[in-house]
C-alpha cells in the first residue's frame, strides 16, 4: 500500500516518490499546506470510493497515519 | 470569448441574473439558468438565449438549501463534465427600519443572499480545485459598502458577500480560481421598481451619472470577470454604480 500511496502523494504534491516512507510528515517533510492535504484526500476518496469526514483529517499528519486510517476503513492495498 | 465554458447563474430568471445569463451565452458559454420560484421566467430566458444561437438549460433550486445546492452542482458536473463560471446572483430584499424589521425578514435575506452564496461555492470548490481553474463572481451591492437606511438585512448580507469573496479568493487562488464581487448601485429591475418616485429621485442625487443603471451594465462587467482578460484579478469588489461609491 505504501508504494501506491507514495505514487499518489508524489503526483499530488510534486515530490519524489522514492523519498516517501510511512514516517513522512506531509507538512514538515513535504511542505504540504492544508489545501494540498485536502486535494490529496479528494484523490484518495476518488481512488478508493470512500468518504473521509473533515473532522478526521487533523489526525492524518503522516503517510503511515493515512495508510492505517484506510486499513481501518477496510481499504485493501 | 467563452466558448466551451460552462456557466451557472443563480437567480437568472429576471433582472441582473437574466442579463448576465444572456451576455455569457452570447460569448459562447453553455449557460445554466437557475431559478427558484418562476419556471416560466426561466424558460423565457432559455428561449431568448436559444433564439440568439446560444446554449442554455434551466435548473430549479432554492440556493438557501444546502443539500439542494449540492445536488444542483453535482447534476451540472455530471451533465457537462465541468463548471467554469459560477455567478452568485440570487438575492431578495425585505426592507424596513430596524425597529420594525421582523426576525424572519432578516433571516430570509441572509439565507438567500449570503448563505446561498456560501452554499454554491461550498459545493463547486471541489470541482474547480480539480480543474485548477474557475471564475466565481458574487453579486454584492453598494448597500453592502456604504450601508443604506431600511436595509439592515440586505446591507449586512451584501457586506457578508464581500468578506466571503475575499476569503475565497485567498483560499482558492493558488489553484487558479479567481473570486470577485460586483457591487451594483441602483439598477432598473423588478427589485427597484417597487421604490417610490421620491426614493428614486433621492437615489439619483447620490449617483454621479445621475441615472439608474441597466442590468446590461452589470452583465458587461460579469462577462469581463468571467473571461481570460480578468485572469489576474481576484478578491476585488468592482463597483458598477454610476459613481455612488466615490
Amino acid at each position: 500500500m505504501l508504494e501506491k500511496m507514495s505514487k499518489m502523494i508524489a503526483e499530488q504534491l510534486n515530490c519524489d516518490a522514492s523519498e516517501i516512507t510511512s514516517e513522512t510528515s506531509f507538512k514538515d517533510d513535504l511542505g504540504a499546506d492544508s489545501l494540498d492535504l485536502f486535494e490529496l484526500v479528494m484523490a484518495l476518496e476518488d481512488e478508493y470510493n470512500i468518504e473521509i469526514p473533515a473532522e478526521e483529517l487533523t489526525d492524518l499528519t503522516t503517510v503511515g497515519a493515512v495508510i492505517d486510517y484506510l486499513k481501518n476503513k477496510g481499504v485493501e492495498a | 470569448m467563452l466558448e466551451n465554458k460552462v456557466a451557472l447563474i443563480t437567480g437568472a430568471g429576471r433582472g441582473i441574473g437574466r442579463a448576465i445569463a444572456v451576455a455569457l451565452a452570447k460569448e459562447g458559454a453553455q449557460v445554466i439558468i437557475n431559478y427558484n420560484g418562476s419556471e416560466k421566467k426561466a424558460l423565457e430566458v432559455k428561449q431568448l438565449i436559444e433564439e440568439q444561437g446560444g446554449k442554455a438549460v434551466t435548473c430549479q433550486c432554492d440556493v438557501s438549501d444546502f443539500t439542494a445546492c449540492e445536488k444542483m452542482i453535482r447534476d451540472v458536473v455530471a451533465e457537462f463534465g465541468h463548471l467554469d463560471i459560477l455567478v452568485n446572483n440570487a438575492g431578495i430584499t425585505r426592507d424596513g427600519l430596524i425597529m420594525k424589521m421582523k426576525e424572519e425578514d432578516f433571516d430570509a435575506v441572509l439565507n438567500i443572499n449570503l448563505k446561498g452564496t456560501f452554499n454554491t461555492i461550498r459545493h463547486s470548490a471541489r470541482q474547480m480545485l480539480k480543474q485548477r481553474s474557475g471564475k466565481i463572481i458574487n453579486i454584492s451591492s453598494v448597500s453592502g459598502i456604504l450601508g443604506n437606511p431600511g436595509q439592515a438585512n440586505y446591507a449586512a448580507s451584501k457586506a457578508g458577500v464581500i468578506g466571503l469573496t475575499k476569503t475565497m479568493a485567498r483560499e482558492l487562488g493558488s489553484r487558479g480560481i479567481t473570486v470577485n464581487a460586483i457591487a451594483p448601485g441602483f439598477v432598473d429591475t423588478e427589485m427597484t421598481e417597487v421604490l417610490g418616485d421620491s426614493v428614486k429621485e433621492a437615489a439619483c442625487r447620490q449617483i454621479i451619472l445621475g441615472r439608474f443603471g441597466k442590468p446590461e451594465d452589470i452583465a458587461n462587467t460579469a462577462v469581463f470577470l468571467a473571461s481570460e482578460k480578468a485572469d489576474y484579478i481576484t478578491g476585488q469588489v468592482i463597483s458598477v454604480d454610476g459613481g455612488m461609491n466615490v
